[in-house]
């Protein structure tokens, strides 16, 4: 398929992480079925360490590509240095996304960063990543604007 | 890898017949129909025995089919040709919310030029209210265009009562007939409307040919203006390669009409009857009654229907989601909410259309890929019976 190149094609038809987590220490959500696309990513979280992430995604192929290599990308990290990637980061991962197609790697770092908000939130946690973050505001441009 | 084409709505491909039609064109009898000499003559027979063929098809006199570019161009042409003709009598069109972007663009310059277009709403099952018709004629409106079939979830409209009330009121109609062009009998004498659309892919000819049937007596301004071809009415050098292969379309379609509605009828029914049987929570959109044969849209729930095509896509299975037009623009389809159904579902929902090459074998192959793909999306999707979409997550939550 000439739309995507072949990094996004396979974790697109073969996406990592893809599915439940038991007892995750962490649970995020971004985007709505309204707007075509929305996130769920769960996240395991020992002393400080994401050990393991899991996503559910209804979507398109980038947004399933970006929720693969955005839960790859978040194990092993610190809350901080996954508060730090940006969607950037994952379109890099995946070697870009079609122009109209961007936005769908934000779902993957809005739903990061809100997994990691509840945690904190729930843990009394002040983290760098995370000052001036409200996740009732919204800025964010996630992709759900008319044509 | 096998693979199963279910996008003919979109385009068709070329049949063999029509293709060895058409390859003397290129070589041999290349003349230009307007020259005076033995092969310009050749070209000219060729072009008007096509035209012939087209006319046939669909009811009408040879010199009221008006050969163009494609379907759009009808489209175009049509709405913009009575809005210049008759804008002393009035600016107001009437139109509906289900019509191809053809008519609905060309709808939206002509209100930037001064037009005031109607849109009529659709009900679930995609038809249209005669009654609102009628009551949103008003004394300026100048013409009524109405699709007879549409291309997304196959709706076949009352043309014929819709013409009779534009008529009654005295106000031309208008049909883009492209969709159901070879896929419903048409009679443009019977029917009685004034112009109608049609377009050569959609039937087994080549891209880049279609026409305006324009009723005799009916002047519209030119479109191109230049040489005397068309009647003096469309210039341009004919696409006479393109004129060619439509005629040869159009014969094979009104000789094979009633066995491709019964036979392509069949294999939609088969088709949507199996994918029930082996996937729950799927529903066809549209009224079964008035379809086009062989159009399927349906809704499988708590997946997104792009990325289930391109899953359907690596495996060799060519589908779409609405119309060809609107893939790419990402907005849900236009068609899909003007029957009232709600954004998410819209995004869940997929073209399957059958052509004269579908057949039963290629009908299994699909229905055991998609059990098996919507499967794989269902068990990573962050929606099911339990977490239904609608009504439980709100947008931005």
């Amino acid at each position: 398929m000439a739309m995507y190149n072949d990094k996004v094609m396979e974790h697109f038809m073969h996406p990592h992480n893809a599915g439940d987590m038991e007892n995750p220490s962490a649970v995020g959500e971004f985007g709505s079925p309204v707007c075509g696309d929305l996130m769920q990513i769960y996240l395991k979280i020992e002393d400080g360490i994401i050990v393991d992430a899991k996503f559910r995604t209804f979507g398109c192929g980038s947004a399933i590509a970006s929720s693969s290599v955005a839960t790859d990308m978040v194990k092993g990290k610190t809350l901080e240095e996954a508060l730090a990637l940006t969607n950037q980061n994952f379109v890099d991962e995946l070697g870009g996304l079609p122009g109209p197609k961007l936005h769908c790697s934000m779902l993957s770092e809005q739903a990061i960063k809100r997994a990691i908000y509840n945690y904190a939130q729930e843990h009394g946690l002040e983290l760098e990543g995370l000052k001036g973050y409200d996740p009732t505001v919204e800025d964010i441009d996630h992709g759900c604007e008319e044509e | 890898m096998r693979e199963v084409y279910m996008d003919y709505s979109a385009t068709t491909p070329v049949k063999a017949e029509v293709m060895a039609e058409m390859l003397p064109y290129f070589t041999m009898k290349f003349g230009n129909p307007s020259s005076l000499y033995g092969p310009g003559f050749e070209a000219r027979d060729g072009v008007e025995a096509a035209r012939h063929n087209v006319a046939h098809l669909i009811g009408a006199a040879d010199k009221e089919v008006y050969f163009t570019s494609c379907g759009t161009e009808a489209d175009d042409w049509a709405l913009k040709g009575v809005a210049e003709l008759k804008k002393a009598k009035g600016k107001h069109i009437i139109t509906t919310k289900i019509e191809h972007h053809a008519i609905l663009h060309t709808c939206e310059y002509l209100e930037k030029q001064g037009y005031e277009v109607t849109y009529l709403g659709v009900d679930a099952e995609g038809q249209i209210s005669l009654e609102e018709l009628e009551n949103a004629i008003r004394p300026d409106t100048i013409l009524v265009s109405i699709m007879f079939a549409n291309n997304e979830m196959g709706a076949i409209l009352p043309i014929k009562e819709a013409a009779a009330i534009a008529h009654k009121h005295d106000v031309l109609f208008h049909t883009d007939a492209v969709q159901a062009l070879s896929n419903v009998p048409i009679d443009v004498k019977d029917l009685d409307v004034d112009l109608m659309s049609i377009s050569g892919h959609k039937i087994y000819a080549p891209k880049g040919i279609g026409a305006l049937y324009i009723r005799k007596g009916l002047v519209l301004p030119n479109l191109l203006h230049g040489g005397a071809q068309e009647s003096k009415r469309r210039a341009g050098t004919e696409n006479v390669t393109g004129i060619i292969g439509f005629g040869k379309a159009a014969q094979m379609a009104e000789e094979n009409l009633d066995y491709h509605i019964k036979h392509i009828t069949e294999l939609r029914d088969y088709f949507i009857e199996n994918v029930q049987k082996r996937i729950s929570n799927v529903r066809v959109n549209g009224g079964m009654e008035h379809r086009l044969p062989g159009n399927v849209n349906m809704i499988f729930d708590f997946i997104e229907g792009e990325a289930l095509l391109g899953y359907l896509d690596m495996q060799g299975i060519y589908i779409s989601t609405g119309s060809a037009c609107s893939s790419g623009s990402f907005a849900p389809s236009h068609v899909l909410a003007a029957m009232g159904l709600p954004p998410e579902k819209i995004y869940s929902s997929l073209r399957f259309s059958i052509g004269d090459f579908t057949t039963k074998a290629d009908l299994d192959y699909v229905v055991d890929c998609l059990e098996r793909t919507v499967q794989t999306l269902r068990s990573f999707s962050p929606f099911n019976e339990e977490h239904p979409m609608f009504g439980t997550t709100q947008v931005h939550k």
